[in-house]
């Protein structure tokens, strides 16, 4: 089973309509929500009157704030989402209150009848006008001229910073398409009195080993500040949720989530219910892509109503509302400046990130320190330090998007690097493989590698697009660009702390010889159900279609803590074999009796079960299983996975560790047309490194399916806003979200690149995520192969790429960065300066030191840099 | 968006049946073809009719008929359907054209040619659900007093977005429009350009209660049209840019009568006076570019479509010398 090209368990309910997505419910008595959303960025709520929406006939309940008091948020760290707005309100699209009725008509109707009234606050569009920075105050609007300014939240790095004595700003460098950096430009406060610190949510500065001796270690050093735009994910379906309050004190929530058991976590705390009480029913999901991986304040809402009513009450948000969720890229503006060698070795990276977080937390402290943890695990880089900030906006909140805050910082550093080969003279190709990081290894934060395909990705798109005899050699207006990629394979950590497994599944046998799995794992189309009945198929020797899936059910389905960070098929694949193996091992008790053959020469496989070295030696599975089920009792075992303690241990070593990374390359062509800027892209080769094929159709789906959304965010996706018209989103709807159609898609050529890694199941790493990085960047690289200028920002639109055109420094990008009062950086040794996971100045010798020497010893190479003497900066 | 809001929905089987009840319902009144824009515009309460009067029954509206050299198309015609007719194919492949670059196959299937023709105009922030439009207090074509494109403005600067308009003003159309007349309609036949006003609101040169029943195509007397269609995706997307050019060209090659008229880039289907330069010339590339330096002039592109307003006002120039390139590749191939 495992390695063949098989349709997904859900082909059939899919194509024909089956499919019950969670809008496709409907319960007797059914009442629907809407929600009144606020029409102000940033304002306090005055009054709120809703008596007249509780008069319209048909009206069942009226909830506001003050119903559902109590802050909820997907980190413990960011609790500070309100089912409905209580004080006030921070962005348009915000929910004020919610109406159960028994038609969406009605329920319409009501809430044109509450009254609001708003005492506005001044909005804060951008990141620049967050920092206070000059150039955030261009965008004065005629709606909160003369409006107060007050932080968005009262929480975050922020506070206390604005003090007398607070840390000295310290600007980056200007960038221009050079190398050299023109020094901190002169930025004090803007003229409106907006306080520079106030809406800082998040500061992060880490150091690994001794970044300015690397620089001095350097023979050149060069800078670059890109910028890459935010963008949404778009699914198909819009999130829906019906919840249904019974008598006996019970609540089951139906709902289009990602993350069933951060939902119910969620719920148990918002409507104070015991969360034994609380069932929560992952629906099908028609398109998740992050999206739908917060616990979202519309699932609190018809819980709320459902238990006032004791009516089933649902809701289907509407297109703007999915676009007011968001939760998707987050806007980032970015400085990276690498100190290396004439032949391409790093020497020392320093990497910055400005975060634009939208109005609340979400997943953004994480989020954040992504935007600097991957950046080691691709080539070596020996020294490295990152400084991220994430500020508050008034703007619907980002969150995780495919590549969780990693596609961003790739797209600098692999533009970044192209020119750096450029400089050199080099390959960029060549240049990328004589510096991959080693296999089995740690980087200088402190990731551990397993397996590592990255070289053979590199030479297969390579050879299949023809670069050497395209790079640089096509006639103007045509170009091929590269890049390359790494993700994880689920992450390391949990979201809150805790030490049980991050996957369990049961296994449970029929005497019809049927097999159902249940695991708490939600199919959001990546196909997730299908790899849980391929693994349990293989290891019992079953016709995978014997085999029945039931998912993402907090009351029958054990833990899975959801559809994200690329975590399913390895953490549900390792627990659904384990189930099944340990199911196998009672049947094979049994058989091994009735065909008095050793346990251990039984093998299981087409149905049978039959001896290794005399296959007529058989029994029929369930045959077999009647057999263990009279012997043993009830089949039914469970089996789990926590992945291995990562060896990092300083504050911020939580975001970034996974069992496994995969591995990306890809090489793109472009044709440019120089009178418009218009870009073109009639071809994507992509090799990506997944560990191993569970099923080779499902990850070539996955792998197109990246570089789609890919091509989308390098070319024309951008969540846009209007900064002077009360940050009002540019264009909510399906229409003008430029989104790219069959037309706009390239042809894709993939080659799934095998290099099992230990820790995956059968060897599998992820294929849905990691995909997408490589296509920005690699598109930018292209369309400076093809006409000679960089489009430092995505999305790289026309008018950028005229721009560019146009422009003396062959350039279109950011020209500044906003100053930031960093923090001293948190000083991690290296492993290979003797490093120990910790933070310099920790105390050794705990446990997780311990587990942090063994790996060391694994460390393959580290990557020393010989000092050149004379070598010029 | 918002679900529909009540309205009565009348299909009445004649003309004059159609007239007769849009006078009695009076202004709150309006009639639907194809419906692919009214009924969006509707659930983002655009447009708030309590009655609705379909036309899609009315026969007269469902011909394409040769009527003396002339091409005549009935506006209730489906667009696919006008798109692929063998005629209108022979007779003016650059209207075929547009109507087969509108939108998609399917919307397509349902829309009308007398819908695209009186298509309402666009604007982000006049298309926009009825909570989106609240938070910037309305705008000046419904329930508000300010253009927010061009707060100083007393207008409205909503963008005329039917692609068929630039093509049929070019090509020197006509449309005939009934008006309610007691017995029989009164028909009048106008010329499609003075159909069109220069204003986001009253964008029309059609009474409210008239109907428009057909359009009628010229006969192209060896003169030769093109339509180029600027927008971000190759389906789906109204136009940032539309450029009409039409050409008659003398015996020798030369042109006699030229016109280039723009989509997309104002209020309505904006004549280009340059065009009158092209005559006499043989649509030399100095020439075109000359020309098309100058279509930027007339052009009025703001900060209200997809695309920044600066670039749409640069692709005016190589999108019209394009369409030129074009019109003159077609003049010299159709040449013995």
């Amino acid at each position: 089973v495992v390695g063949r090209p098989l349709p997904k368990v859900d082909a059939h309910a899919k194509v024909t309509g089956q499919t019950l997505f969670a809008d496709d419910l409907f319960l007797p008595r059914m009442l629907h929500a809407k929600v009144l959303r606020s029409t102000r960025p940033h304002a306090r709520i005055v009054s709120l009157d809703v008596s007249a929406a509780r008069a319209v006939p048909g009206v069942e309940a009226v909830i506001t704030g003050r119903d559902l008091p109590i802050r909820f948020g997907i980190l413990p760290v960011s609790q500070d989402e309100e089912a409905l707005c209580i004080d006030k309100v921070r962005f348009v699209g915000d929910g004020v209150a919610a109406v159960a009725a028994v038609s969406e008509e009605i329920a319409e109707e009501a809430l044109e009848r509450i009254r609001v009234e708003y005492a506005p606050l001044r909005g804060v569009g951008s990141i620049e006008a967050a920092l206070g920075d000059p150039l955030g105050s261009r965008h004065a609007s005629p709606f909160d001229a003369g409006a107060p300014h007050e932080p968005i939240h009262d929480y975050g790095d922020g506070v206390g910073l604005s003090a007398p004595g607070a840390p000295a700003a310290d600007g980056p460098p200007v960038a221009g398409n050079g190398g050299e950096g023109a020094g901190a430009g002169d930025v004090g406060a803007r003229g409106d009195g907006h306080p520079p610190h106030l809406d800082i949510h998040k500061l992060v500065a880490l150091e690994f080993g001794d970044v300015d001796a690397g620089f001095a270690e350097a023979d050149r050093v060069r800078e670059d500040l890109l910028f890459y735009g935010g963008s949404t994910h778009l699914p198909m379906e819009q999130h829906a949720a019906l919840a249904h309050a019974t008598p006996d004190g019970k609540l089951t929530l139906w709902t289009s989530t990602q993350t069933p058991h951060y939902v119910h976590r969620a719920l148990a705390k918002v409507l104070e219910m015991p969360a034994s009480r609380i069932r929560v029913v992952a629906t099908p999901n028609g398109g998740g892509f992050g999206g739908k991986s917060d616990p979202f304040a519309h699932e609190m809402i018809v819980s709320k109503l459902s238990l006032l009513t004791g009516r089933p009450v649902k809701i289907c948000l509407t297109r703007e509302e999915v676009f007011y969720c968001h939760r998707g890229r987050h806007p980032v503006l970015m400085w990276v400046r690498t100190g290396y060698k004439k032949d391409g070795a790093i020497t020392a990276m320093h990497f910055r990130s400005w975060v634009d977080g939208g109005a609340y937390g979400s997943y953004g402290v994480a989020s954040t320190y992504y935007t600097g943890a991957l950046q080691t695990v691709t080539y070596r880089v020996p020294r490295y330090r990152f400084e991220g900030v994430r500020v508050f906006t008034n703007k619907p909140p980002c969150g995780p998007k495919r590549g969780h805050g990693t596609p961003q910082p790739r797209f600098a550093l692999e533009v970044h690097l192209d020119r750096i080969a450029e400089e050199l003279g080099l390959d960029p190709a060549e240049m990328r493989l004589a510096q991959l990081q080693p296999p089995h290894s740690l980087t200088a934060n402190w990731l551990r590698i397993g397996s590592m395909g990255l070289g053979e990705c590199i030479r297969r798109v390579v050879e299949a697009s023809g670069w050497k005899e395209k790079f640089r050699k096509l006639p103007y207006g045509r170009g091929i660009g590269l890049a390359c990629s790494s993700y994880l394979t689920g992450a390391g950590l949990p979201i809150y702390w805790n030490d049980m497994p991050h996957s369990g599944a049961v296994v449970k046998l029929d005497r019809g010889g049927g097999v159902t799995v249940f695991c708490g794992s939600i199919d959001i189309g990546q196909g997730s159900d299908s790899v849980l009945a391929y693994v349990v198929a293989e290891v019992l020797g079953v016709d995978w279609r014997d085999v029945r899936v039931v998912t993402a059910d907090t009351d029958l389905t054990p833990i899975d803590l959801g559809s994200y960070s690329s975590r399913v098929t390895l953490m549900t694949g390792h627990a659904a074999a384990q189930a099944a193996e340990r199911a196998r091992d009672v049947v094979a008790r049994s058989a091994s009796r009735k065909l008095e053959v050793p346990a251990g020469r039984l093998v299981f496989a087409d149905g049978r079960v039959f001896d290794a070295e005399d296959p007529e030696r058989a029994l029929v599975f369930d045959e077999a299983v009647r057999l263990a089920e009279a012997e043993s009792g009830t089949i039914a075992c469970a089996g789990s996975y926590a992945p291995p303690r990562a060896p990092g241990r300083y504050r911020g070593a939580g975001v970034g560790p996974s069992p496994a990374y995969s591995y990306t390359a890809a090489v793109v062509e472009v044709e440019v047309d120089p009178e418009t800027g218009v870009v073109r892209v009639p071809k994507a080769w992509i090799a990506h490194d997944l560990g191993k094929a569970i099923n080779p159709l499902l990850a070539i789906g996955q792998v197109e399916g990246s570089v789609y959304m890919g091509l989308g965010e390098a070319l024309m996706e951008e969540m846009d806003y209007r900064e002077s018209r009360n940050v009002v989103h540019r264009h909510p709807s399906l229409l003008e979200y430029k989104s790219p159609t069959t037309l706009e898609m390239c042809d894709v050529e993939t080659f799934l690149v095998e290099d099992p890694d230990p820790n995956g199941p059968f060897g599998a790493k992820e294929c849905g995520q990691g995909p997408l990085l490589p296509i920005p960047p690699a598109v930018a690289n292209a369309v400076y192969d093809a006409v000679g200028v960089r489009v430092d920002e995505v999305p790289i639109s026309p008018p950028r790429v005229l721009r560019a055109l146009r422009s003396g420094t062959r350039r279109s990008g950011p020209e500044h960065a906003p100053r930031v009062p960093w923090p001293e950086p948190i000083r991690v040794p290296t492993p290979w300066e003797g490093g120990d996971g910790r933070a310099a100045g920790e105390e050794r010798g705990s446990r997780g030191a311990r587990a942090a020497g063994a790996v060391r010893a694994a460390v393959a190479t580290p990557p020393a840099i010989e000092n050149v003497p004379g070598a010029e900066r | 968006m918002m679900r529909l809001p009540p309205f009565r929905f009348l299909a009445p089987d004649t003309v004059e049946g159609a007239l007769r009840v849009k006078r009695e319902a009076g202004s709150a009144a309006m009639y639907v073809a194809g419906g692919t824009d009214l009924f969006p515009n509707m659930k983002r309460r655009h447009q708030t009719p309590r009655t609705v009067i379909s036309v899609r029954r009315l026969r007269e509206l469902r011909e394409i008929r040769e009527d003396g050299g002339w091409l005549t198309i009935g506006a209730g015609e489906i667009l696919n359907d006008v798109a692929a007719h063998p005629r209108v194919r022979a007779a003016w492949p650059a209207f075929a054209h547009a109507v087969e670059s509108i939108s998609t196959p399917i919307l397509r299937n349902m829309g009308t040619l007398g819908g695209n023709v009186l298509l309402d105009t666009r604007c982000t922030y006049y298309n926009q659900n009825l909570d989106w439009r609240r938070a910037v207090d309305y705008c000046l074509k419904r329930d508000g007093t300010v253009c927010w494109v061009a707060p100083a403005s007393p207008r409205c600067w909503a963008v005329q977005s039917a692609d068929t308009a630039p093509v049929l003003a070019a090509i020197g159309a006509e449309v005939t429009l009934l008006a309610p007349n007691g017995g029989a309609p009164a028909a009048r036949r106008i010329p499609a350009a003075d159909l069109y006003r220069d204003d986001g609101i009253d964008y029309l040169a059609k009474h409210p209660d008239e109907l428009l029943s057909s359009v009628h195509l010229p006969p192209p007397d060896g003169s030769r049209a093109v339509y180029l269609k600027l927008r971000r995706r190759g389906a789906f997307d109204f136009p940032v840019l539309g450029v009409a050019a039409w050409g008659r060209f003398a015996p020798d090659g030369t042109v006699a009568d030229a016109r280039i008229v723009l989509g997309g880039v104002g209020s309505h289907p904006i004549p280009v006076p340059a065009a009158a330069r092209l005559i006499g010339t043989r649509l030399e590339p100095d020439v075109a570019a000359d020309v098309a330096e100058a279509a930027r002039r007339p052009s009025r592109p703001l900060d209200n479509t997809d695309f920044t307003l600066s670039w749409r006002k640069e692709m005016v120039k190589p999108y019209v010398e394009r369409a030129l390139r074009q019109l003159a590749d077609s003049a010299s191939s159709s040449r013995p």
